[in-house]
């Protein structure tokens, strides 16, 4: 990949499936934990993880396209069409879909849920659940890894007391640290938390017991986030 | 004491039905191939490999690959029979937090190496027969492949590395059912002749009824001491995917079908008739 498609610069769409831990039962041979961190660190190619039927929908479109090398990662499940301002009536409150363009598909101003792919639908079920104890969360679907989008982390960092980063992928070198990078960098400190998965032999069984094990799942995150508010 | 070979066809069968029953139970798994190379399995762990839970931790044991490592569940029940493990804690298999995954890990006892991505194992195997040339013992590697998975360029580099280090100690089983995952290999990825390609590389060929005991035990004796070249052994096993269960036999969907009930019990039932037959 990165000789043949980067380096070369050849506009290859690389499309991965059952990624993370769509095969949970199968095992670590079938988990796919690493390809975020491996590619981010290949320069010349943009990493989209779409979370929903839209954004898989565009995904492909625009990657039919694309000048560039693209690796579009997808998951085995149906996907979900999930909400969002344009879904909900609100067509000025969304702007159209691009890569590198996070979508946010909730506002809030206590903290912000920054997720990608199959994880996002979690998110959103988590900033519910946090209203009702009047915690207001963001949730941003970052389905472009790369290009980041800077602006939209930046935002979200001067908005909120916290930032949660939650992705199907070891917790190094994904999108979490992406952002904790940018944040670090640009001078800001929010309280800040990386959900995904850790430097362990990952546990197996269906993806929706291993999202659970590892805190991607409604409770889990509204756990983290009540926490990292508390500190 | 040694099984006769008859007592090891009735063993077939009984590994057959727990390959079933573990799999109608977990409600996942490879039920063709698992069916298609257990005759295989039985012959190596009965008869051919120096490999018990006492001596596992032992340089000196044989050592087995299972490259094809998405047919796991007819190794877990050998394993279980060897008395790795108690067969009752099968019934974990893909469960969440289970270490019987599916596909072959350390974590279960027995299992020599993590397999699953296919076109690893006869690499590992070669580095295996060469550590124990190195270390002047007299064990010997055995790796089984799936038809299917000698479309992946590692196993033809491995087969080359193998002939050009003498590795007389390495015999590859090639469980040649003829169907993988997306259809017939012939359509998929044609790979006969086999054995020419093999010959070419290098190799001693030997191409068996991958069902019968016999045949088997012949094909995975060491090499005559007189013999005139020293070179690895392939053992092309002709089998049938899903062998034992007429209506699983050749049927690709198979190769990680699942039961249903009604399924399972006729399966059950056909393979006890044929132990009976041939009581």
């Amino acid at each position: 990949m990165k000789n043949d498609i980067c380096y070369s610069d050849m506009p290859v769409k690389l499309v991965a499936i059952s990624s993370g831990v769509s095969y949970g039962a199968l095992g670590s041979t079938h988990h796919s934990l690493h390809d975020v961190a491996a590619l981010r660190a290949i320069n010349n190619i943009d990493i989209v993880v779409p979370a929903d039927n839209f954004e898989a929908q565009q995904a492909i479109t625009l990657a039919a396209e694309h000048k560039r090398p693209i690796y579009l990662r997808f998951g085995k499940a149906a996907m979900y069409s999930l909400p969002s301002p344009a879904t909900q009536g609100d067509r000025a409150g969304e702007s159209a879909f691009a890569i590198g363009k996070a979508r946010v598909l909730r506002d809030g101003h206590d903290l912000c849920f920054i997720a990608n792919g199959e994880t996002v639908i979690h998110a959103l079920l988590a900033a519910e659940h946090l209203k009702q104890r009047s915690i207001s969360a963001r949730v941003i679907s970052m389905h472009t890894i790369k290009p980041l989008d800077t602006a939209a982390i930046l935002t979200a960092a001067n908005d909120c007391r916290a930032i949660i980063t939650v992705e199907e992928h070891m917790i190094h070198g994904g999108l979490g640290e992406a952002c904790a990078s940018l944040l670090l960098q640009a001078g800001l400190s929010p309280k800040f938390a990386i959900v995904g998965f850790p430097d362990e032999y990952t546990v197996t069984g269906a993806q929706a017991d291993i999202f659970r094990h590892y805190g991607i799942s409604m409770e889990g995150l509204g756990a983290v986030a009540a926490e990292l508010l508390a500190r | 004491m040694s099984l006769t070979d008859h007592q090891l066809r009735q063993k077939s069968l009984q590994y057959r039905k727990q390959v079933l029953e573990i799999i109608y139970h977990a409600g996942a798994g490879h039920t063709g191939g698992s069916l298609s190379c257990i005759d295989i399995l039985n012959v190596l762990y009965n008869r051919v490999l120096r490999v018990s839970p006492e001596n596992f931790g032992s340089p000196d044991r044989d050592r087995y690959i299972q490259s094809k490592g998405h047919s796991v569940e007819a190794l877990f029940v050998v394993l279980a029979d060897k008395g790795f493990f108690a067969f009752d804690e099968l019934k974990s298999l893909c469960r969440y937090g289970s270490h019987f995954v599916g596909h072959p890990t350390r974590k279960v006892p027995g299992v020599e190496f993590n397999t699953g991505a296919l076109g690893h194992g006869l690499s590992i195997g070669v580095g295996s027969a060469i550590a124990a040339k190195k270390d002047g013992r007299d064990c010997r590697t055995f790796v089984l492949l799936g038809d299917g998975e000698l479309a992946e360029g590692s196993n033809w580099e491995a087969a080359m590395c193998a002939a050009h280090y003498q590795l007389d100690n390495l015999t590859a089983i090639i469980d040649h059912n003829t169907l993988q995952i997306t259809g017939r290999t012939r359509d998929v990825c044609a790979n006969a002749p086999l054995d020419e390609k093999f010959a070419a590389f290098g190799w001693e060929v030997m191409t068996v009824d991958g069902h019968s005991i016999e045949q088997l035990t012949s094909a995975f004796q060491p090499a005559s001491p007189s013999r005139q070249t020293v070179r690895p052994r392939v053992v092309i096993a002709n089998t049938i995917k899903g062998r034992g269960v007429s209506f699983m036999e050749d049927v690709g969907k198979w190769h990680h079908g699942v039961p249903s009930k009604e399924e399972y019990v006729k399966a059950m039932a056909e393979i006890d008739v044929t132990m009976k037959a041939e009581r």
